[in-house]
């Protein structure tokens, strides 16, 4: 790069800090209306690891790949509506978003938090490997799909409403819990082909779910799978402010895989 | 109920008994347990229904008394009902279960290699002698501007362009995508270790990288496919560039299942996923249905790795590859991949490896033309696999329009693999296709990189002898070169689709 593109590069950013950042005691407020990802992106890398603790991010509507390639503990509040694969490849950053997401929402996610105080899109969680997406209403299609968990390293996902077709599909390890909490009494989750190509990790289930894929059987929750739920609850009411008692009132299942080969017989060799 | 096979031995193990020393080496060599030494006899005896014909015990008996012959005792002759045709639909039959297969198809399809041959220089222009004359093969992999802006800043010439993230090999011959679960550790690490001392790439496939072999991360691209397997931070960061696979010549447009005999504990770690499990590639990406989603997840790569590497994405090379091709481009890929119907695998059904697809020769041709007539042929470059196994083909291919090649096989090849196709069962007698601790240990990386690297040198040279033979000092001058070509034996439309003309013309 020439000294010349290098400098207007560093001119545009630093006006873009000048203009829309204003840092007050380790918390820095953006304003993101009209600034495309890729510069709201490197704004945050910039303040990442500059001192700023917590990010507040104003007038958020579809910028893409939010928290993508953001290691630390950092602390992002999301006002408006990230765009489509908020905190993909994540490693650390601890999210609240206060709106909807969109898809993609953590895809390949590899550690922290994302915290939506609405609905999310479809595939959310999309192989994801480490740390924890709340989500306080509904989500898309193939939420969860292909997680996965190796020894101690295990990611969560929860729900608080329903979710589409495809939940779970091809996990191979990982927690999902899914509370129905906006389901009418005797309502079950309408998801149909749930666990489909499940081989690992488990669905927690509050409420009933009927449309299961071939590939997994629905059990009953035992006292260490019990112990699981109850945190992670407590963190979603802690999260979406619910009242615990009300969200353990009803009867949780769990779906699991049958096999951890579920198409090893399919061939012939 | 067990059903009784109808199968026959399709390899019989002769033995010259004068010559057999009953040193046993065949017996610890066939990891299919095709010998077996009887002690009252004092004699090794063969199971030739094991006989998977890979050569091991041949190569390895110290007294040369082993021959593996095709079992003589064949069906009648039928050029349509085949030993083949008619031994699949049996096994089919007898255990309900789709075929699986390894490498690449082995189906009499046209090779369009040996239906192109290369232009000399005669009399009218000097041929150049590469032994002795500087002769350039290296090549730059990624997106190239369409000008260049140019400042004077003194005396100096400042480039005020500024130039996407570029590979640097030192030929034009990279190791293709094979995935640590489908070869062992020590087969990566031999790749990896050619790679960095010849100054080209490998390919970790979509099994992730084992921390062990990080530190040849500047010689690798690293791949992201539909399991998302060992995909992380460190593993995007530590990549010379990151591959985007969609699909792979040897089964364009379905998943892959690595089985779970060889996910063993180092393959479930790097992958994230249980034991023993069939690692389940899904069909798609799911986060990919259109073009506009390709791009969403080329620049979530880009995002995640600040824009310093060049995103490759890899397709299977099928009927509408370069309309598929110039939308890929436009979505932001740096590098095609192009695998053709000859393109490897370690498992597939043998019916998708044999029956889908198109040759890699068409599939480079018509792509090439493609984004030239659209004017982007400059935003990415082209690498060229699927079955590639001279550097003669190396050299058609970038005449073609190719930037560079990918090879899997070859380099295998150079290994010790024979193409006994039996890469799915993992028990790979070569130490190749298996993940098992003891037979693994057969790839020494110190020579095995030593093979590669001598594979990489002599093609590399042989590729300077034919440019060299065409008058051309460059590989810049080769690519796209079609007019070096001509074609024999080939119709009006083949010729037209290559973009060649007949020889003689």
């Amino acid at each position: 790069m020439s000294d010349k593109v290098k400098r207007l590069t560093t001119e545009f950013m630093s006006g873009l800090l000048h203009s829309r950042v204003r840092i007050e005691n380790g918390t820095a407020k953006i304003d993101a209306g009209g600034v495309h990802y890729r510069h709201l992106n490197a704004l945050l890398r910039t303040l990442d690891g500059n001192g700023v603790e917590r990010i507040e991010i104003h007038n958020v509507c579809g910028q893409r790949y939010i928290g993508t390639d953001l290691d630390g503990s950092i602390e992002i509040e999301i006002y408006g509506i990230p765009g489509n694969d908020l905190g993909a490849f994540m490693n650390g950053p601890n999210i609240t978003v206060h709106g909807n997401t969109q898809d993609g929402c953590g895809n390949t996610m590899n550690g922290g938090l994302i915290a939506v105080h609405g609905h999310a899109g479809d595939i959310i969680g999309y192989s994801m490997r480490r740390g924890s997406i709340f989500v306080r209403d509904d989500v898309g299609y193939r939420a969860g799909i292909h997680m996965k968990e190796y020894e101690n390293v295990r990611p969560y996902i929860a729900i608080g409403g329903t979710a589409r077709d495809f939940l779970g599909e091809y996990m191979a390890g990982g927690v999902i819990l899914i509370l129905g909490l906006n389901l009418k009494d005797g309502e079950s989750h309408k998801a149909k082909f749930v666990g489909t190509g499940m081989h690992g990790g488990v669905i927690y289930v509050r409420g009933g779910i009927t449309n299961l894929g071939r590939e997994v059987d629905v059990m009953e929750v035992d006292e260490s799978d019990l112990r699981l739920i109850r945190s992670l609850v407590e963190d979603f009411c802690d999260y979406f402010s619910f009242d615990y008692d009300m969200v353990m009132s009803k009867k949780f299942t769990k779906i699991v895989p049958v096999s951890r080969r579920p198409y090893g017989s399919l061939y012939a060799y | 109920m067990k059903i009784k096979s109808y199968l026959s031995s399709e390899y019989i193990v002769e033995r010259d008994q004068d010559r057999c020393i009953r040193c046993k080496v065949c017996v610890n060599q066939c990891t299919y347990e095709t010998h077996y030494y009887d002690a009252e006899d004092d004699a090794v005896y063969s199971r030739d229904e094991n006989c998977t014909n890979c050569q091991r015990c041949v190569v390895f008996c110290p007294t040369h008394a082993i021959t593996v012959a095709k079992n003589p005792n064949a069906y009648r002759e039928n050029v349509n009902w085949t030993y083949e045709a008619i031994t699949a639909v049996k096994m089919q039959a007898e255990t309900g279960g789709v075929i699986l297969t390894g490498m690449g198809c082995d189906k009499p399809y046209l090779t369009y290699w040996d239906r192109l041959l290369l232009n000399a220089s005669q009399v009218t222009n000097p041929s150049i002698d590469p032994l002795r004359e500087p002769m350039e093969i290296r090549t730059y992999l990624g997106a190239k501007p369409d000008k260049l802006e140019l400042e004077m800043v003194g005396e100096d010439i400042v480039l005020e362009t500024m130039l996407a993230p570029q590979l640097s090999v030192e030929t034009p011959i990279l190791f293709s995508a094979l995935s640590y679960g489908a070869i062992s550790l020590n087969v990566h690490e031999s790749l990896a270790r050619a790679a960095t001392e010849f100054g080209t790439l490998f390919n970790t496939g979509e099994g992730g990288l084992d921390p062990r072999l990080y530190k040849y991360g500047d010689h690798a691209i690293v791949q992201v496919a539909s399991g998302r397997f060992g995909v992380h931070p460190d593993y995007l960061d530590i990549g010379a560039a990151i591959e985007i696979k969609i699909g792979q010549g040897a089964k364009p447009g379905i998943g892959g299942h690595l089985p779970g005999e060889k996910v063993s504990e180092d393959i479930a770690r790097t992958r994230m996923i249980p034991i023993g499990t069939d690692a389940l590639s899904p069909a798609p990406q799911h986060d990919i249905y259109s073009i506009e989603d390709l791009r969403q997840l080329i620049y979530a790569l880009k995002e995640a790795t600040d824009y310093t590497k060049p995103i490759s994405v890899k397709i299977a090379a099928v009927h509408n590859s370069a309309a598929i091709a110039s939308g890929m481009v436009r979505a932001g890929a740096d590098i095609i991949a192009l695998d053709g119907v000859r393109g490897a695998t370690g498992a597939a059904p043998k019916v998708i490896r044999d029956n889908v697809g198109i040759p890699i020769e068409l599939a480079i041709a018509s792509v090439d033309q493609r984004l030239r007539e659209e004017g982007i042929r400059n935003k990415a470059s082209i690498i060229a696999a699927g079955g590639i196994k001279s550097s003669a083909e190396v050299v058609k291919a970038i005449a073609l329009g190719a930037d560079a090649v990918y090879i899997a096989t070859a380099a295998l090849v150079a290994m010790g693999c024979t193409v006994c196709q039996k890469c799915h069962i993992g028990k790979c007698p070569w130490g190749i296709a298996t993940t098992d601790p003891w037979i693994s240990k057969r790839v020494n990386p110190d020579i095995a990189s030593k093979r590669l690297m001598n594979l990489l040198r002599t093609w590399s040279l042989e590729i300077k002898e034919m440019m060299g033979g065409m008058g051309i000092n460059a590989v810049e001058s080769l690519r796209g070169n079609r007019l070096h070509l001509r074609g024999v034996g080939l119709t009006d439309s083949e010729l037209r689709i290559l973009g060649v003309r007949m020889a003689g013309d």
